[in-house]
């Protein structure tokens, strides 16, 4: 984290401020190795408490779409009040804590034990270069989106790991499919955003999000998600982020009314619970990368609004776009594998790479006249929305719209 | 085109959604153990014995020990033993009374034959769900002083029928009541008048069956009846 510009408002230094009143007394070489710490800390905490009120949330919400309450019965220990069952993330978490932890006779000990720790140390890692607010973002690093989604792309060996090491054929074979899914949209994941790159000409999140400062007329932000190629590469990534995540429609890597529980089938007790962990803290992450490429990171949408904090705004977008995968989760079914993959490499993949070549003709027009500034709005967006119809016309056809005959 | 099909999708959820905040027809639960739906009044399960005060109930108790339900029983779980004295029943007879009245509520399956055959309506089906017990043996053998619930609480849970039943028991006792009148009459008229057997003997008939007299009468003419009402 970098030092606070004085200019900014008292709430808007606070962090800041706060972490130097404690660490300010230290010597030098000391001051940063704590500073370091304490936004590991920090991250830990409030990722891992948002966890446990996003699987409660998840919970209700799902239940009111389907119409009935959720969990609502787990009391606040000794005073004996529900709140609306608030504490049943804590219930489940002493839940899989005291679970008998199953280790199989034959599986790969060390794997076994390793798979979640690498898989959760993985997630981890990518919240580090994620700009929460103004001036906090816990490692500045120049090349910060590709160690993203590096660090990302790790969590795919600890799936793979899961599966062998658990030496059960369903596992290995449910890894298996696991990796051609992840491997399958980490294409698209990755096409996807190389277009905001292009534009903002910088790896590095502050600079990214530093690119979409501003109003156009003074009320519509210059967030990369209203141009024609940016809200093209939004909805690509998000679709990505959700097959990344594993979450509904494209959960068949542990489909739970299917399988049973693909490559966890081997797992209990708390690392099974690690598991869940990372699961959405790579859905978390993803969402925070999503929003500081294409939602103009912690900054306000409208000018007027800027005396509320940059990381309430970031949460606040964070807590959207996670409502935005709940809502998903409870409306859509889930894909045949085929389906997925045919998805990813015949839809998804040529979109990014032609959204990528709109990309360029955007930035091309950008410097000749003030007609073609104008002109280039339908002719970006023609050049997205033609290849998203006409390819969506070709794989559907014969197969798509589905008559259920018997339903 | 492509996607037109989700958006729809999630319109669909989104309008549950909202409307399970506000629209009492899609959120339709009950939240069990603190509130309870009205059950059906047809709703039966477990018999219980009819009582006519709630505080007195093992004085009042309709049931007169006659063992029908007993005898009927199909998977026999009802267990009465008669009392040695008697006392007045419903209608002010003297009638016995169950000294002992046990049903094995892990035998019983709720086929309402004990009701059926009662002849006092001093057996009715009760509403119960809420059976479970702690012990196999005891909680589930419940005693007459368990089975007894007061009239008013059958008038809760059966009203149409509580209220049949009613009405039955109360003609009942008018006509025995008339009856004992008419018979003490009898008897006074007789008393006054012993020489004349005749007259007595005409006398104690229409008392006896009052019922099949009026229509008898007017049975010749089928128009007549309507006349004099109107």
């Amino acid at each position: 984290m970098i030092a606070a510009a004085t200019t900014d408002a008292f709430l808007e230094r606070a962090p800041v401020l706060l972490r130097d009143a404690v660490t300010g007394f230290l010597p030098e070489p000391w001051r940063t190795l704590v500073n370091a710490l304490i936004a590991v800390g920090l991250i830990l905490g409030i990722f891992g408490t948002l966890f446990a009120f996003i699987t409660l949330a998840e919970r209700k919400i799902l239940g009111r779409v389907q119409n009935r309450p959720g969990p609502n019965r787990a009391p606040i220990p000794f005073i004996n009040k529900r709140f609306f069952g608030l504490s049943q993330p804590f219930a489940d978490g002493v839940k899989s804590l005291t679970k008998e932890d199953i280790v199989p006779r034959d599986a790969d000990k060390v794997l076994h034990y390793l798979a979640p720790v690498a898989l959760l140390a993985f997630s981890i890692l990518t919240f580090a270069v994620i700009p929460y607010g103004r001036n906090l973002v816990p490692v500045e690093l120049d090349a910060a989106v590709l160690y993203f989604f590096a660090a990302g792309a790790a969590t795919e060996l600890a799936v793979f790991m899961a599966g062998w090491a658990s030496r059960n054929k369903y596992s290995l074979l449910a890894a298996m499919r696991a990796l051609a899914q992840l491997i399958s949209y980490e294409l698209p994941l990755l096409l996807s955003w190389v277009p905001v790159v292009l534009i903002a000409g910088t790896l590095s999140t502050t600079a990214i999000v530093d690119a979409q400062a501003g109003w156009k007329f003074g009320f519509i932000p210059h967030w990369h998600v209203f141009t024609p190629w940016g809200f093209a590469g939004f909805v690509i990534f998000m679709v990505a982020a959700l097959a990344e995540s594993n979450r509904s429609p494209f959960d068949t890597p542990e489909a739970e009314s299917e399988l049973i529980a693909g490559h966890l089938t081997e797992y209990s007790g708390f690392k099974y619970a690690l598991f869940f962990m990372a699961e959405y803290f790579g859905m978390l992450a993803l969402s925070g990368m999503a929003i500081t490429l294409f939602l103009g990171g912690w900054r306000s949408p409208l000018p007027f609004l800027e005396f509320i904090p940059s990381y309430l705004w970031f949460g606040g977008k964070l807590l959207a776009l996670i409502f935005g995968f709940i809502w998903i989760r409870a409306t859509f079914p889930r894909l045949r594998i085929d389906q997925l993959t045919r998805f990813a490499w015949k839809f998804l993949v040529p979109l990014a790479l032609i959204n990528l070549g709109n990309t360029i003709v955007w930035s091309l027009m950008s410097n000749s006249s003030a007609l073609m500034q104008l002109a280039r709005w339908p002719v970006c967006a023609a050049i997205i929305l033609v290849p998203f119809v006409v390819l969506g016309r070709k794989l559907s056809a014969g197969v798509a719209p589905r008559i259920y005959r018997y339903a | 085109m492509l996607g037109s099909g989700l958006i729809q999708g999630l319109a669909v959820t989104a309008k549950n959604l909202v409307g399970s905040f506000h629209d009492p027809a899609r959120y339709t639960n009950v939240e069990y153990p603190e509130v309870k739906t009205k059950l059906p009044e047809a709703y039966r399960n477990f018999p219980f014995l009819v009582t006519e005060s709630a505080s007195d109930p093992m004085g009042t108790l309709r049931c007169v020990a006659c063992q029908i339900c007993e005898k009927e029983c199909p998977p026999q779980c009802i267990y009465i033993e008669k009392s040695k004295d008697k006392k007045p029943d419903a209608t002010g007879k003297m009638q016995l009374f169950p000294a002992v009245f046990d049903i094995d509520t892990s035998v019983c399956m709720s086929c309402q034959i004990c009701v059926e055959v009662c002849p006092f309506d001093a057996i009715k089906m009760d509403q119960v769900f809420e059976v479970a017990t702690t012990s196999r043996f005891e909680a589930l053998l419940l005693n007459r002083n368990q089975l007894a619930k007061p009239n008013t609480y059958y008038h809760s849970i059966h009203p149409t029928e509580a209220a049949e039943v009613d009405g039955r028991l109360a003609a009942e006792r008018k006509a025995a009541e008339e009856k004992a009148k008419a018979a003490a009459a009898a008897k006074a008229a007789a008393a006054a008048a012993p020489k004349s057997a005749t007259a007595a003997a005409s006398a104690t008939p229409p008392s006896t069956t009052p019922t099949p007299k009026p229509p008898a009468a007017p049975s010749a003419e089928a128009p007549k009846p309507p006349t004099p009402a109107a």
